[in-house]
């Protein structure tokens, strides 16, 4: 089978075209040509496994000079969990001051990923 | 009023002007200050909270925020002063620059200026789209700050005219928070934002792309009720009888980013009609001696760290010209053909290496950019797919050239 792919793993998207078979439940690439670099492959690999996404968000924040504080997600996961994952996110709460990278949820949705804050957020003066 | 002497006063602090102030205090200078109108520095980063951000600087994917803070903690760190809540209301030729402060208003004499204020988004009032003017229609970025920055949720039924990439962004972010994104117009017959997001933004969430399209009307009193929507032909203007119309509550416009050089043409500083930022020399200076500018401000870029590695060149060059006083001058044009948009630097002292950035005004395949100067070929690059929604970027060697006869850079099919 033929496939084509549009690589976003970094801004050159990189145009792939792959040819492949799915041997035992497990895509075989036959030949790979368009993409500039090792992560390539691997993007279209997991594409025809389970495509994964990350997802950035934000979540409310008390006491903050700002109403929300920015998040997001260390490492990808299945793209359909992405709609969950955002309604998930909307559960959480912190206290100003936040600090950019503090973990929110270890193991978020049972995945090996972490919400982390990507924002400073100093409390507001009284 | 307070008045004082200054080596570099720095004009914004976004991006480019965080990374110009960090490379110019590691190269020796203390004489310098960034000021910011915004109560926090990070510029537009701020609001960006989406990833993809810095892998080519850092090598990592940060969002907007985390890479703006990279930049804050080592101007921090360093002791690098700044104001903030502080707007430049006027530069002169001579580098007077007179700035609005909380605390009044403040003078300086700045041996060098640079000019790091980043652009705008291009607004209804530039597109003239017939009917009337009820709310709803924001710029991707008015809506994206609504939603990540004041915590308000703009739309639920949405159009979005437009395919650069902050319209792209908008789509994914407005669906996941709920809304409807019907689909997303581009009135030109390519998309002008990057393939990757209308991969990950559009195609993950069965978000239409349709190309040469555009709306022709606006329907709605208070609130907008829909829109209408027709094909357009090879010069874009709209083909009667392909009007269609699209009930919606919100118009999300993507059309554009224009530099905001108002304070560059206060200071008399030429500005270039293709790029609408300034025409500059190999060393980022305007044609005012001393007025630099880098980022943004001087022509759009598609990725923040082009923006940052950009200004740490320009920051090379306004050293040595605190330090001598002057640059060698740079008499040289470069010149483009045209299937090219546009060029910078536009101006070269044939005497040493430079940055060649550069965009193709339409979509070639298998192409090759050439540079060429009385005849010889001094540089190439070859470009599997050059689309105009991706800057090119690549060094020109001094080796072969000559310190006079211009340049000429074209566009070949290989």
């Amino acid at each position: 089978m033929k496939r084509e792919f549009t690589c976003i793993v970094c801004p050159n998207g990189c145009e792939i075209e792959a040819d492949y078979e799915i041997k035992n439940g497990t895509p075989v690439i036959s030949n790979i040509q368009g993409n500039t670099c090792k992560r390539g492959e691997e993007y279209v690999r997991q594409e025809l496994i389970s495509p994964k996404r990350t997802i950035a968000s934000s979540i409310l924040v008390e006491g903050g000079e700002l109403p929300l504080v920015s998040v997001r997600i260390t490492k990808p996961i299945p793209r359909e969990k992405i709609p969950e994952a955002v309604q998930e996110i909307r559960q959480y709460r912190v206290t100003a001051p936040v600090r950019a990278g503090a973990v929110i949820c270890h193991d978020f949705l049972g995945f090996d990923t972490d919400l982390i804050t990507t924002k400073n957020v100093p409390a507001a003066h009284k | 009023m307070i008045r004082e002497n200054i080596d570099t006063l720095i004009v914004g602090g976004g991006p480019a002007g965080l990374a110009a102030a960090v490379e110019l205090w590691k190269k020796g200078m203390r004489s310098i200050l960034i000021v910011e109108r915004e109560r926090q520095l990070g510029g537009i980063l701020r609001q960006c909270i989406h990833d993809g951000f810095g892998l080519s600087r850092f090598g990592e994917s940060l969002s907007g925020p985390e890479y703006a803070q990279k930049f804050i903690d080592e101007v921090t760190a360093l002791g690098i002063p700044y104001l903030t809540d502080a707007a430049v209301m006027n530069i002169t030729g001579s580098r007077l620059v007179t700035i609005a402060t909380p605390g009044g208003i403040r003078e300086y004499q700045a041996k060098s200026v640079v000019l790091t204020m980043g652009c705008r988004e291009r607004t209804q009032g530039a597109l003239a789209i017939p009917g009337e003017r009820p709310t709803g229609v924001f710029t991707a970025g008015v809506a994206q700050a609504y939603i990540n920055l004041y915590n308000r949720m703009p739309a639920r039924e949405v159009i979005i005219l437009g395919s650069g990439d902050i319209g792209m962004i908008m789509a994914r972010r407005l669906t996941l928070e709920g809304a409807h994104v019907h689909a997303v117009f581009e009135v030109q017959p390519y998309p002008s934002g990057l393939p990757r997001n209308i991969e990950q933004c559009l195609n993950d969430y069965h978000i239409p792309l349709y190309l040469s399209h555009t709306v022709t009307k606006i329907h709605g009193s208070s609130r907008l009720e829909g829109v209408t929507v027709s094909a357009v032909d090879a010069h874009m203007k709209p083909i009667p009888g392909t009007e269609q119309y699209y009930p919606c509550d919100t118009l999300i416009l993507s059309v554009g980013l224009i530099p905001e050089n108002e304070l560059s043409l206060d200071a008399g500083v030429t500005l270039d009609p293709r790029t609408h930022g300034a025409i500059v020399d190999e060393n980022y200076m305007t044609s005012v001696p001393g007025i630099f500018a880098a980022g943004n401000v001087l022509h759009v870029h598609d990725l923040v760290d082009f923006v940052s590695m950009e200004a740490e060149r320009l920051a090379d060059h306004v050293a040595e010209y605190v330090r001598e006083g002057s640059l060698p001058p740079c008499t040289l044009d470069v010149h483009y053909d045209t299937d090219i948009n546009h060029v910078i630097p536009q101006k070269v002292s044939g005497a040493n290496p430079f940055r060649l950035s550069m965009r193709v005004s339409h979509v070639m395949k298998n192409a090759a950019i050439e540079v060429r100067q009385n005849g010889n070929l001094i540089a190439k690059k070859a470009v599997k797919k050059a689309l105009p929604a991706e800057m090119i970027q690549f060094d020109v060697p001094a080796d072969n050239l000559q310190t006079s006869g211009d340049l000429e850079v074209t566009a070949v099919q290989r």
